[in-house]
């Protein structure tokens, strides 16, 4: 009986310890941790994070508000905006018509910088030779359509390039992600077969190939197998010296992936002025547009019961779009946002 | 129990009970330690049931479909995750069917044969391999490992072996083969240390006795020592697989992910375990995320039944006495 008892007080204990913790705060990042000022939490994509993290020091050392983001993916970074778990989102990849019907459309996208997919392949016999692809002959390529390197339909885009015989070895991301997702939007946009058979997201079924993990993953792939040819964010190919292939754009002309063109391709799709900023910039106009390029998006409420809070994150997206942080987005290689759509946040965030 | 104590005879109540009564400093550590010991079951069922919660959509949705078909389609929306579990077990088999012939010769070496200066450096070394953590395992493969892979063993291998269906087709590095072989490295010193500690409980009297019967060393080995270790030893190698069904890392670094079936080793595959890992943090659709729940809730199953089975294979085997088969 005793025993029983005990037993009993000890489940119970057990079940509110778990039960307690099942359902995180929903207003834990607003409470000042130190008095010091307010606290902003944020969660969300991976890919503009240490652009993010930059930004939130310089912002914390001149202001005095600390935000906290935590580099989860933008997957995450949607589900926990939508929960309200978190003061703001972040996700390379905008939310879908069904997610904002979830929160009643209490969403605001506002752009932060610029993003782009660089193609990279490994032909030794070539060494550091560029080569020329187009939307249909790339999509072809990862549709495992075309296999070799001298097919004739690349043939007759570089021409004068000795392309070998070999078998072609399609490298993609393993894990989801917001890179994935712009370069299946532009080969969704591009190649009706790739639309119909494969589609656009942060993972896809792939017809062909290997999954690397990560850029890095990828890039190692592409390094080692000679014959391969894959894709990774324009950034780490920079940093990386990687060679990256000019594509041919809308207007014909054949760009390779810079800051210069990448911001070419947001300045390229013009904006209505009623714009929810939810556009896709893949495949842009624009003689100088670099076609797989994409805003990255900051996720903020349109109307917050918690007004304290919505102001912080308003002030801090004001000093987000300045030159000074836009010139820092620079030094990390992200394309900053071109003039006209820094002015349409603006007049978008004004109360 | 006071009023039995009363009517019964006094020789039967247990000695100890008016002791045990008025300590207590011992009850308060007994409920301690019952909650302590209560915590881990509990936390089990509420994960099972976190996971069987989060998987009910796709459960809802494909039902048993999703262990027997092989489409994984996020876009499309449609989940089947036979590839999955098939590439779990092939590479942890793998990994058992190159990792356990070398660590158990390793083991027995040590405990029968090295000269005693040799015995505890090796030992020490040994556990050292296992103090690495798996994502350091997964760049060495990536940068050593596959390309000496790609360039001289696979080439090797399909020109000697490459009758069978299992070592044709292209050769791309990451494969099936090579994420079996860093799990062999891994789940090495798991199987040599176990299996060390296990073949040292083995009296020293059965080695005796079979060399007093006129064995050579080697006959001492299989006829007395290792068929009395032999439960212990198949712990050890349970240990190993359990190891590597839930590797996740170094796998989804080095086999290439790919949702598909191949007969060649040489072909890419992928892991329950690699899987999840992989999509869970940008997975935006709620069936996508169910579909990684269930595959989640699968591999918890099919290491449950795994090591069911391995209780119940040490249970049979250790019928006749054996050492290391109370401690397993």
């Amino acid at each position: 009986m005793v025993y029983t008892t005990r037993y009993l007080v000890c489940l119970t204990l057990l079940s509110l310890a778990c039960g307690g913790e099942r359902t995180p705060s929903p207003d834990a990042g607003r409470v000042p941790a130190t008095g010091r000022g307010p606290v902003l939490t944020g969660a969300g994509a991976t890919f503009p994070a240490p652009l993010y993290t930059k930004w939130f020091d310089a912002y914390a050392k001149e202001t005095g508000v600390r935000i906290n983001y935590q580099s989860i993916g933008s997957g995450g970074g949607i589900r926990q905006f939508i929960e309200g778990t978190v003061d703001f989102g972040a996700t390379d990849g905008p939310m879908t018509d069904a997610q904002i019907a979830a929160i009643k459309g209490n969403v605001q996208h506002i752009p932060a910088v610029l993003g782009a997919v660089s193609v990279t392949s490994n032909l030794p016999a070539l060494g550091k030779t560029e080569l020329n692809f187009d939307g249909g002959l790339l999509a072809d390529i990862f549709l495992g359509r075309i296999t070799r390197w001298n097919d004739g339909r690349i043939a007759a885009l570089n021409p004068g390039v000795a392309l070998p015989g070999e078998d072609i070895i399609v490298v993609h991301r393993s894990d989801g992600s917001g890179t994935t997702f712009i370069f299946t939007d532009y080969l969704s946009k591009v190649s009706p077969a790739w639309n119909r058979q494969v589609g656009r997201a942060t993972s896809v079924n792939w017809p062909i190939g290997l999954g690397g993990k990560g850029n890095e993953g990828v890039t190692q792939q592409v390094k080692q197998s000679p014959g391969s040819i894959g894709y990774v964010e324009l950034i780490y190919a920079i940093s990386n010296g990687l060679p990256s292939a000019k594509l041919r754009n809308r207007a014909g002309a054949l760009v390779q992936p810079t800051l210069k063109s990448v911001a070419a391709a947001a300045a390229g799709a013009k904006l209505p002025p009623d714009t929810d900023f939810r556009v896709s910039i893949t495949d842009a106009p624009g003689p100088d547009s670099y076609p797989v390029s994409s805003f990255t998006w900051l996720l903020i409420r349109k109307e917050d019961p918690d007004t304290a809070r919505a102001g912080t994150i308003y002030d801090f997206v004001a000093w987000m779009l300045e030159p000074a942080a836009q010139r820092m987005a620079a030094d990390l290689h992200y394309a900053p946002l071109p003039v006209p759509v820094i002015e349409l946040v603006r007049r978008k965030i004004v109360r | 129990m006071t009023a039995s104590t009363e009517t019964a005879p006094p020789t039967v109540a247990p000695p100890t009970t008016s002791l045990e009564r008025a300590n207590h400093g011992d009850r308060v550590f007994k409920a301690l330690l019952t909650v302590a010991a209560l915590a881990v079951p509990t936390l089990l069922a509420f994960l099972v049931f976190e996971l069987w919660d989060g998987a009910r959509l796709a459960i809802a949705r494909f039902g048993f479909d999703f262990v027997t078909t092989s489409v994984w389609d996020p876009v499309a929306e449609k989940f089947g995750a036979l590839p999955l579990i098939f590439g779990t077990l092939a590479s942890s088999l793998l990994a058992l069917v190159i990792a356990v012939p070398l660590s158990l010769g390793v083991a027995i070496y040590l405990t029968e044969f090295a000269p005693k200066a040799v015995r505890q450096p090796v030992a020490f070394f040994i556990g050292l391999l296992a103090a690495i953590p798996s994502v350091v395992y997964g760049l060495w493969g990536i940068f050593v490992l596959i390309p000496l892979l790609r360039t001289t063993v696979f080439p090797f291998l399909r020109d000697a072996l490459g009758f069978l269906p299992l070592f044709q087709g292209p050769i791309y590095g990451p494969s099936m083969l090579s994420a079996g072989i860093i799990l062999a490295i891994m789940v090495m010193p798991y199987i040599m240390s176990v299996g060390r500690e296990v073949l040292l409980a083995v009296p020293n009297t059965q080695r005796e006795a079979a060399l007093a019967l006129g064995a050579t060393r080697w006959e001492a080995v299989t006829t007395a020592v290792l068929p009395y270790a032999r439960s212990g030893i198949i712990g050890a190698i349970i240990l190993g697989l359990g190891r590597a069904l839930g590797e996740t890392m170094a796998v989804t670094m080095l086999i290439g992910n790919r949702h598909e079936i191949a007969a060649s080793l040489f072909a890419p595959g992928y892991t329950m375990a690699a899987a999840i890992a992989n999509e869970f943090s940008e997975a935006v659709g709620d069936l996508h995320l169910s579909a990684l729940a269930y595959v989640a809730f699968l591999l918890f199953l099919v290491t449950v039944v795994v090591n069911a089975g391995a209780r119940l294979l040490i249970w049979r085997v250790a019928r006749g006495s054996a050492a290391g088969s109370s401690a397993l």
